[in-house]
């Protein structure tokens, strides 16, 4: 087959009828993993929550709270045992890490002491700013059962309780940032 | 043309990182781990290989004058399904490769090869083409990844052997060029032999 000439009409005619299909394809994908995205994003979600708080039963959703603070929205997810609140977890943020944002789920018991802490998306160094991961090293642990009143949320550097990650003190900065960040929505919303 | 030869061309004789230094931003960018590299390598493989198909399906149907934008057009489709499936399906390797993910789109290996080949091939020769060049690629990110994670954080594959830590400065950028660098000189010596 001859190749198409290159006049007006052949190429506005080849390129729509491109970026139609293109258009089609994708949203027919887009609909496709719609519900199995929305099940990953929960999914993650509701593992950080178990591992943050104490053994609890249900989440209402009718009982998330969503909170307003420093320009982004922090959520409050109340854990209930025979319907009773055992702890609550809160979705916390913070834009000061060596890249950027990152997200963590901090868990509180009644009185406000930390319960535990699990990092839910970053972008920090690979061999780094990662060994705040659960999983890649101990440092949430030294966060577990303090009470945010009386336990200085900063890096030692800055005169506070929490010894730093080796070679990322940013990160390490940031974390805690965010952890007095969810203290103080889990005050203000009690 | 042999198409065993137009396969394996793309392993090591014209293989898209070592040889044409091709795609270099992902290479150094997402190699940190030998998991991610495999990731990111296979996602290039499966755009490579359906963009060279769909661009030589329908090569004479575009015109000249817009055959770049029409390419672009593809291989974007394809880079986008990638990233939903992956989301959908791989939220572990979507966390790790995320960023990189859009930025197969300006792979100059998929632009490249739909260009210089697949516009010009058959449809057998041109799949057979991109999957070569995508497992050439694959293999070269794989590696990269393997050396990076093996002397910077003592693990291969996720798989910990060493306590403690080890060589920062390979997960960090500057080890990436440093890595690649061997990486070429035992390409090119294999190369050497081979011909």
């Amino acid at each position: 087959m001859a190749k198409k000439e290159s006049n007006f009409v052949s190429m506005v005619a080849t390129l729509s009828v491109v970026a139609l299909v293109a258009a089609a394809l994708l949203g027919g994908v887009y609909e496709a993993t719609k519900e199995p995205i929305r099940l990953a994003d929960l999914r993650k979600r509701n593992e950080a929550i178990e591992a943050v708080v104490p053994a609890f039963d249900t989440v209402p959703s009718d009982q998330i709270v969503k909170y307003g603070m420093d320009g982004d929205t922090l959520i409050l997810y109340p854990a209930l045992k025979n319907g009773i609140v055992v702890g609550t977890a809160v979705e916390t943020f913070t834009n000061n890490g060596f890249s950027g944002e990152f997200k963590l789920m901090v868990g509180f018991d009644n009185e406000g002491a930390i319960v535990d802490i699990a990092v839910l998306s970053h972008k920090e160094t690979p061999g780094l700013g990662d060994k705040m991961e659960r999983d890649k090293s101990d440092f949430h642990v030294q966060f577990m059962g303090q009470h945010p009143d009386e336990f200085n949320l900063a890096v030692t550097k800055d005169k506070g309780d929490v010894d730093a990650i080796t070679a990322s003190t940013i990160s390490s900065r940031a974390y805690c940032e965010a952890v007095q960040r969810a203290y103080e929505a889990w005050k203000a919303t009690r | 043309m042999n198409q065993w030869k137009n396969f394996s061309k793309g392993l090591l004789k014209e293989n898209a990182v070592f040889v044409m230094f091709l795609g270099l931003c992902p290479t150094l960018g997402v190699t940190t781990s030998a998991v991610n590299g495999l990731g990111m390598g296979l996602a290039t493989t499966f755009v490579l290989v359906m963009s060279n198909l769909v661009v030589a399906l329908i090569k004479n149907q575009i015109p000249d004058k817009v055959r770049i934008p029409a390419f672009i057009v593809i291989i974007a489709t394809f880079v986008t399904v990638v990233e939903m499936v992956m989301k959908a399906y791989v939220p572990a390797l979507f966390d790790a490769l995320g960023l990189f993910i859009p930025l197969i789109v300006v792979n100059c290996v998929v632009l490249g090869r739909a260009e210089a080949f697949a516009s010009k091939n058959n449809v057998v020769s041109s799949i057979i083409d991109g999957l070569g060049m995508g497992i050439g690629f694959a293999l070269a990110l794989t590696a990269l990844g393997a050396v990076r994670e093996v002397l910077g954080s003592g693990s291969i594959f996720g798989l910990s052997f060493l306590k403690g830590d080890g060589m920062l400065l390979f997960v960090l950028p500057p080890g990436a060029f440093i890595a690649l660098g061997y990486l070429i000189v035992l390409a090119n010596k294999l190369k050497a032999k081979t011909t």
